[in-house]
């Protein structure tokens, strides 16, 4: 292992983190740490997480799409970043694409997503 | 003014702090860094302290260098550079400096070799426009345009900025700040980006910019021979090792030619 990855690893390690598996289709919800003046609040952000993006380092991040007042709203969100309080997955989702990015083009009907009901979690590996 | 050092390039990563804030770092390895040699008023002329830094095989180093590194019985080093210091401030020749030689939050000037761009056109080198996609400009749209006036001068003037090589030139970058220090393994964060390649040399001093920090060491953070404690004061500390090594390999060389 490189110097760099070993630091990473060390740094991924001290944050001990709680990320469950979700990938692009999930639907999840994010507790993501706001400050207002001296007093912090957790924010609850639900929605579709369309892309995940450098894997589960410590660079690795993911965008979450919802549909806010009729305005769809992206939010990208360090996957280790120290303000995010808890991730939730929601609803697994059924896609054929690692980028759901044709979803911005698309409204209501054809911008749902099936659910996968054969989810089966990955067995832990050491 | 105190010594710099001399630490080789790992690669770039991100530091998560708990203020939620992520900090971009390149990560600095300070490899066996000892110093080689003295530069003294009464001999030289000037005061500064030659280091060197990572290791190099006996039979790549020249027979020169094997000799000057012999004098200052350490290992034969990879590379090695100078740096001025006040008199006051001189390092015992041998001594090992470590990575408490910064410390957290200040800030250094970074020199290295920046990473070679080869011909390079002037949009490149010089940030300049380019000529028009459209309206009439045919095959010259990365073209630098015009390079002066007419039969006024009659001549481009010295200095025209135009394509050529670019990079793998001795660059600085001043007032970066020093992140986070792990001496135990000799590194040290920065954060930004500093000259060079992954795996390449660069020189680290005191921002001449910035005031001068409390809490840094003088002359230099030094790692004492006995225990791996620092302590500010200069040792003698003359590692056995590496002179006897030296020894065992010249003397084969040297009985096999008489």
């Amino acid at each position: 292992m490189d110097m760099i990855a070993q630091i990473e690893a060390e740094q991924i390690a001290s944050l001990s983190k709680d990320i469950p598996d979700f990938k692009a289709g999930d639907t999840i919800k994010v507790g993501y740490k706001v400050t207002e003046g001296s007093r912090s609040r957790v924010q609850n952000y639900e929605g579709v997480c369309i892309a995940r993006k450098n894997g589960n380092g410590i660079a690795g991040s993911f965008t979450v799409r919802k549909i806010s007042f009729g305005e769809g709203v992206e939010r990208v969100f360090p996957l280790y970043s120290t303000n995010i309080e808890s991730i939730t997955v929601v609803r697994r989702g059924r896609v054929r694409r690692a980028k759901l990015y044709y979803l911005r083009s698309r409204r209501g009907k054809s911008a749902r997503i099936a659910e996968d009901t054969h989810y089966k979690p990955k067995a832990e590996k050491e | 003014m105190r010594s710099g050092i001399i630490a080789k390039k790992v690669g770039m990563t991100r530091l998560f702090m708990d203020n939620g804030k992520q900090i971009p770092v390149t990560v600095l390895h300070m490899d066996n860094l000892q110093v080689v040699a003295q530069r003294t008023n009464e001999k030289h002329g000037y005061t500064a302290v030659q280091l060197g830094a990572g290791q190099s095989k006996v039979k790549n180093v020249s027979k020169a260098m094997r000799g000057h590194f012999a004098v200052a019985k350490v290992e034969p080093k990879r590379k090695i550079a100078e740096f001025r210091v006040a008199p006051e401030n001189m390092i015992d020749v041998g001594a090992e400096i470590t990575a408490e030689h910064y410390v957290e939050g200040q800030f250094v000037d970074v020199s290295g070799t920046s990473i070679g761009k080869g011909f390079a056109g002037a949009m490149k080198r010089h940030n300049f426009g380019g000529l028009r996609a459209s309206h009439g400009v045919s095959i010259s749209h990365r073209s630098h345009g015009s390079t002066g006036q007419c039969q006024g001068p009659g001549k481009v003037f010295k200095g025209k900025k135009m394509a050529g090589h670019m990079g793998a030139a001795r660059v600085t970058t001043q007032n970066l700040q020093v992140v986070k220090v792990d001496s135990e393994r000799g590194l040290i964060m920065i954060k930004g980006a500093v000259p060079g390649s992954k795996g390449g040399w660069v020189t680290v001093k005191d921002a001449v910019k910035k005031a001068a920090v409390e809490g840094v060491p003088y002359p230099a953070a030094l790692r004492a021979s006995a225990d791996n404690t620092v302590k500010p004061e200069p040792k003698q500390d003359t590692p056995s090792e590496p002179s006897s090594e030296l020894v065992t390999d010249e003397t084969p060389a040297n009985g096999g030619e008489e």
